[in-house]
């Protein structure tokens, strides 16, 4: 489980590497082109070990592409192509794999601009998944920092809090960042856009959270083991750090890789409302923001792509919650 | 034209006053129609009426027509009105003295069945058709054209209409010479004065002078008015509505245009403009055979309606580039006194004439008709699109893209590159701006996209915002907030006059620094001059050349940067008669009086 979803995030943190094209790239005769055929046979009964591409021309004045076949492409791997940066670090220009110019191959299609989706689909999971991970990570962290401090001390502490969070669980968070994205001036990079969302529903995330760890600070702290500790005179920082800390660690992680779908799933929703990252930049929900438009929902059925690949990723992240809850489970016992 | 019916009928008189006696009273019934039932019979009890006879196919009589469209009216008051949604219902219950053919683009009689010009081109007579009546059967008279005027011109009302009549700094004035003539004096000579008349609806005194004298006028004729407070001279009358949803009209058992074989018109008995919310709902509902006629389509839901088209039963027609005409400008107004001098410095760099040629030059129209319109518009280098077939100076240099000519450009112009391949201004500032456009408007945002790679070529880093209609006006007109806009015009009715407001330096929508108290730069100053020329001017050919002057200036200096004339789109179902839709405004339904179905499609909705 947590094989796979290492292999999700190491090729968006390699997209640039496994992308064959940079995915601001426009192609502007080949809007919409649909998934490239990979071939092995030319037709000619001569198979081909390396498999190759045609060229894409278009049938007419219609919208629909035609395999020019006259020329083949053949695939070819660690191709130098267009220079990329791997984690904003160093910076390479091998791709996986490519074809020569002016044959193309779009893995996952085009999109309007005939921008490959297969590359843009990779660099946009960095934001996407990243953005999940990040603000899981913040909401969680503000969640039990707040939650233990409102469990373990009670009291004036605990109401406070937990009205706050009751008040941060009523606001209507997409109406909040509607506002937020107003109130700001028109241009932001897209890199602060990126870091403003992840702040704002980071922020305003950590209340669920929150309640769940006071509640088992509040169990663990009646504890006879606790309560004996504690008239042998330990410190409330060894209390924390000793007997409960241990107890909430497997719930938060649970916790955590259920936030992480409801995460990415909400940067998804804001770019696919155009409050997320801007154009040219791609995320799987600006990605999917084009689907807005009739036309493209009736007729271009790849660019459904980044929206189905939700789902495994989802599953993979439930599953590695129920896992968690049950080594939880098993250690509390 | 129209002289056949000179010798009108005495009788009419008799029963013209007689109505009119009845008429102050606000119950006043409306008088039953003429009968309609069989051919013979259709002039019923109207004889005698000055009748227009158009010149379309002879058609049948009877059905319904289901029109939809993207909002709902906001009124179906003519005089207030200043929506397309609204307009496009009004013009089918209203008409006009004069009225401007769409599909010719020149003028022709309409309530008035001949003017003329007195030779110093300042005195216009007005002769109305006689025996016209209105919708509800009061007849109509230059009484009602008075008021009308009248109405129009008091600046309480407020009406958009106020503007275009007034000449010369004076509002015209308007005088009866007996109940079938009028005479209309302008201040100063005015080129095309006949074409102000046009969609300047007829307003009926009986109804419309008592709110009017109240102060009420703009609150009348709302949707939710009943049936009876409305009459128009238009070839439908409202009927009833249900809010959010439909809008129906009837056919008006008094108009005034018969066809060749003297039924009277219109063919069709009922007109139901249907509303959806969005582009996208309007293709859909429309391809599922909810409606007959669509209009304003976009090139992406034409390509999906087009691709169904021989399965199903309709049929879309492109007519070519429209009027519309869809540019990028910059921001060229005085930076405000407390603007930040980043803002001051970005201002600096709009204002050179060769920046803004760079950017022309690096822009690939071909590419924006490809990507945004699906190929259904026509790349633009001159603000007057080739659908305006008077005005469109055809001289004009069309220069392919060029990438390295632009960067010579800008360099000419002090700008360089550093290292990076940004470019940067003589002070070493990178150069970065923003577009902004409608939210929503998906054509204008793939423009957007499109222009912000393009100018990456030149090392501009360009970045889109898009921004409710409203919230846009406001920062293009009143703060001056913004950098860079892609932005359209069009409408009008073609001439230069309808853009006064536009091309003038004073002008409220002189976009890129509007109202001006002096001309910021010589170019505009030329521009000016000869838009005041142009509009005095009675040679036609003498103002085309006028014109021809300015869209060069226009083309040479930029302030705006034309890009595309979108394709007018329409679709309707098939066994439509006399469906000709044209360029200009109310593209499919400027002749619904000559609409008919040929025969009655078996699936028909009653």
């Amino acid at each position: 489980m947590l094989g796979l979803l290492g292999l999700v995030y190491l090729s968006a943190v390699f997209a640039g590497f496994l992308a064959p094209d940079d995915p601001a790239t426009q192609n502007r005769d080949l809007s919409f082109a649909p998934p490239t055929r990979l071939h092995f046979g030319d037709g000619t009964r001569r198979l081909h070990v390396r498999p190759f591409v045609y060229g894409l021309a278009r049938s007419g004045d219609s919208d629909a592409y035609v395999e020019d076949r006259s020329r083949i492409y053949p695939v070819r791997f660690f191709v130098r192509g267009v220079p990329y940066r791997v984690a904003g670090i160093f910076s390479a220009e091998r791709h996986l794999f490519g074809t020569d110019r002016p044959g193309r191959l779009f893995l996952m299609g085009s999109d309007e601009y005939g921008r490959d989706q297969f590359s843009r689909f990779l660099h946009g999971g960095q934001i996407s998944l990243f953005a999940g991970l990040l603000g899981a990570g913040l909401s969680l962290g503000v969640g039990m920092v707040l939650g233990g401090l409102a469990g373990f001390y009670g009291a004036w502490v605990d109401e406070t809090i937990m009205r706050v969070a009751e008040l941060f669980l009523a606001l209507p968070w997409m109406y909040l960042l509607f506002a937020v994205r107003m109130a700001l001036p028109l241009h932001i990079e897209p890199t602060e856009a990126f870091l403003l969302v992840l702040a704002v529903i980071g922020l305003i995330g950590w209340a669920r959270p929150a309640r769940l760890i006071r509640g088992i600070v509040l169990s663990a702290k009646l504890r006879d083991y606790v309560a004996a500790a504690r008239s042998l005179g330990a410190s409330d920082l060894y209390l924390l750090r000793r007997h409960i800390w241990p107890q909430v660690l497997g719930i938060a992680l649970t916790q955590g890789a259920l936030l992480v779908p409801q995460y990415i799933l909400a940067e998804v929703t804001l770019s696919f409302f155009g409050l997320g990252v801007g154009e040219p930049v791609p995320s799987w929900g600006n990605m999917l923001a084009s689907l807005q438009r009739y036309q493209v929902l009736s007729s271009y059925w790849w660019m459904f792509v980044p929206g189905l690949a939700l789902i495994p990723v989802f599953l993979l992240y439930y599953a590695l919650a129920d896992a968690l809850h049950q080594r939880a489970a098993a250690l509390s016992l | 034209m129209n002289r056949r019916f000179a010798g009108a009928a005495l009788a009419l008189t008799a029963l013209t006053l007689l109505i009119a006696a009845s008429a102050s009273s606000p119950a006043a019934q409306r008088p039953a129609p003429p009968s309609l039932g069989s051919r013979s019979s259709s002039f019923g009890g109207q004889a005698g009426v000055d009748r227009m006879v158009s010149g379309a196919e002879v058609g049948l009589s009877g059905g319904q027509l289901v029109v939809i469209q993207r909002a709902e009216p906001r009124t179906l008051n003519p005089v207030i009105a200043i929506d397309v949604s609204s307009k496009d219902v009004i013009w089918r219950t209203m008409a006009d003295l004069i009225h401007i053919n769409r599909e010719t683009q020149l003028t022709e009689p309409a309530l008035a069945r001949s003017w003329a010009v007195s030779p110093d081109g300042r005195r216009f007579t007005f002769s109305l058709r006689r025996g016209v009546r209105f919708s509800d059967g009061h007849p109509f008279d230059a009484d009602d054209v008075l008021f009308s005027f009248q109405v129009y011109m008091d600046e309480k009302v407020a009406s958009p209409q106020r503007d275009l009549l007034i000449v010369g700094g004076q509002p015209i004035a308007v005088r009866k010479l007996d109940q079938e003539t009028v005479q209309v004096d302008v201040a100063e000579p005015y080129a095309a004065a006949e074409r102000l008349f046009d969609e300047i609806a007829m307003l009926p005194r009986h109804l419309l002078e008592k709110p009017y004298k109240e102060g009420r006028l703009s609150e009348t004729w709302g949707l939710r008015a009943p049936a009876e407070a409305f009459a128009g001279l238009g070839p439908f009358r409202f009927k009833e509505q249900l809010p959010g949803e439909r809008v129906v009209l009837e056919r008006n058992p008094f108009y005034w245009k018969a066809d060749r074989a003297g039924h009277q018109l219109p063919y069709l008995d009922r007109l139901v403009f249907t509303f959806v919310p969005s582009e996208d709902a309007q293709a859909v509902r429309f391809q599922s055979g909810e409606a007959d006629i669509t209009t304003r389509l976009s090139a992406a839901n034409f390509a999906v309606l087009f691709r169904d088209q021989s399965k199903r039963n309709y049929e879309l027609i492109d007519r070519g580039p429209g009027l519309d005409y869809t540019f990028l400008f910059f921001n060229q107004n005085n930076p405000a006194e407390k603007a930040p001098p980043a803002i001051a410095r970005k201002l600096t760099w709009f204002r050179q004439v060769l920046f803004r040629q760079a950017v022309s030059l690096a822009i690939d129209r071909e590419g924006i008709v490809r990507l945004a319109y699906r190929g259904r518009a026509t790349p633009l280098w001159g603000h007057v699109p080739p659908g305006n077939k008077l005005w469109v100076n055809r001289s004009l240099p069309r220069p392919g893209r060029s990438v390295e000519r632009a960067r010579q450009l800008l360099q000419k112009a002090g700008f360089a590159w550093n290292a990076d391949g940004a470019l940067v201004d003589n002070e070493g500032q990178p150069v970065e701006f923003t577009v902004v456009t409608n939210v929503g408007n998906t054509e204008r945002i793939q423009i957007a996209t499109i222009v912000q790679d393009d100018l990456k070529q030149l090392g501009m880093r360009v970045s889109v915002v898009t921004l409710e209609q409203r919230a846009l006006l406001d920062r293009l007109l009143t703060t001056h907030e913004y950098e860079a806009c892609v932005l359209g015009l069009g409408g009008g009715d073609g001439d230069p006059n309808s853009e006064m407001n536009v091309w003038l330096s004073s002008g409220n929508t002189h976009l890129w620094n509007p109202g001006q108290s002096q001309p910021a730069t010589s170019w505009e100053a030329e521009i000016d001059a000869l838009m005041r020329r142009q509009l005095t001017t009675r040679d036609v050919h003498l103002r085309k050349r006028l014109y021809d002057r300015v869209q060069e200036l226009v083309a040479q200096n930029l302030p705006i940067i034309s890009l595309v004339s979108p394709s007018v789109l329409v679709g309707a179902t098939k066994g439509l008669g006399n469906f000709r839709p044209t360029v200009l405004d109310h593209h499919a339904l400027w002749n619904v009086e000559e609409l008919f179905w040929r025969r009655r499609s078996p699936g028909a909705p009653q």
